[in-house]
């Protein structure tokens, strides 16, 4: 069954989330049991209207843990998150095809 | 009314526009760069890392070694984590590993019902299948099950025993030594050490 070599990561954010949370655990912003331990939790709290997939899935829990945790600790209010989110949202609609996307002010 | 429709030519005159996670993520790392508190740097030596140099080729490396050196063996399954770390296979968070080994009386499998721990120095990231609810419920339920779907038979003398990962403590399956391996070279002995000999969800392979 592990024959057919699958990608490390399916998609470019999945790598993103990922090493962002392991360069925050390693900076000693949370110990990684903590982690865990509130990532099972989202994880549970998904699988009960559904079984998961271990795909998208899996690193969209991962994501929501990790906004609720820099959240919790004012490192990244969620009002500001959203604004930021849109920013990008913009520049990309506004950059033409082929060019480097850039947020405006960065 | 052809005036309200787009062209074809202007479906896509911006660039394509990332999925809502992939910008949310986005968002955090601006957000998070901006207060210094990450190095982009470093985020993309974390990405080299996995997707490039670590890997089950280190896991077995590990094995093919136990395989080939009784001391080896011995000193690796007393205390793992101090041998791999010798290796060079340090875990990032400075888990423990622990090795369980395959006998003809014990079969290891190896799972996290929590979330996804595992072995990352020795295997690199998990496979979807090992992250997935109906893994991570049916390995301990129904494990000779999953065995099965997994192509894997086992004698009925052979018990199976579950492994639960956890942040703390990684296991990492030493799986049998397939016959007619006497003599073979490391690489070949390496060779036949799959990924999924290692989570005790397969077995190694046989010689060729």
């Amino acid at each position: 069954m592990s024959e057919i070599p699958e990608p490390v990561f399916a998609e470019l954010w999945h790598a993103q989330v990922f090493a962002l949370t392991v360069h925050l655990s390693e900076a000693g912003r949370f110990a990684w049991p903590d982690w865990a331990e509130r990532f099972g939790a989202t994880l549970k709290a998904h699988g009960l209207a559904r079984d998961l997939d271990g795909g998208d899935d899996y690193f969209n829990a991962w994501l929501e843990t990790l906004e609720a945790i820099l959240a919790e600790d004012g490192i990244a209010d969620p009002v500001e998150a959203a604004q930021v989110r849109l920013a990008w949202e913009a520049a990309y609609l506004s950059t033409p095809h082929g060019s480097p996307v850039r947020l405006a002010g960065d | 009314m052809p005036h309200d429709h787009h062209s074809h030519d202007d479906a896509h005159p911006h660039a394509l526009l990332p999925s809502d996670p992939a910008l949310r993520v986005k968002a955090l790392e601006t957000i998070l760069t901006r207060k210094g508190l990450i190095d982009p740097a470093a985020l993309d030596e974390i990405i080299d890392t996995y997707e490039n140099k670590i890997g089950p080729k280190n896991g077995a490396d590990v094995v093919a070694r136990a395989w080939s050196d009784a001391g080896f063996r011995k000193a690796l399954l007393e205390d793992a984590t101090a041998v791999v770390r010798d290796l060079g296979y340090y875990g990032r968070q400075g888990e423990h590993v622990v090795v369980v080994e395959n006998t003809p009386e014990t079969h290891n499998m190896v799972v996290c019902t929590l979330c996804s721990c595992y072995p990352w120095s020795l295997l690199g990231i998990p496979p979807a299948w090992y992250k997935s609810d109906a893994y991570r419920a049916r390995a301990v339920r129904e494990p000779r099950k999953v065995l099965a779907d997994f192509g894997v038979t086992l004698p009925e003398g052979t018990a199976v025993r579950v492994w639960d990962s956890t942040a703390e403590m990684r296991y990492l399956v030493l799986p049998m030594r397939p016959e007619r391996t006497e003599g073979m070279p490391f690489e070949q002995l390496a060779a036949l050490v799959t990924r999924d000999s290692m989570i005790g969800t397969g077995l190694a392979k046989a010689p060729a």
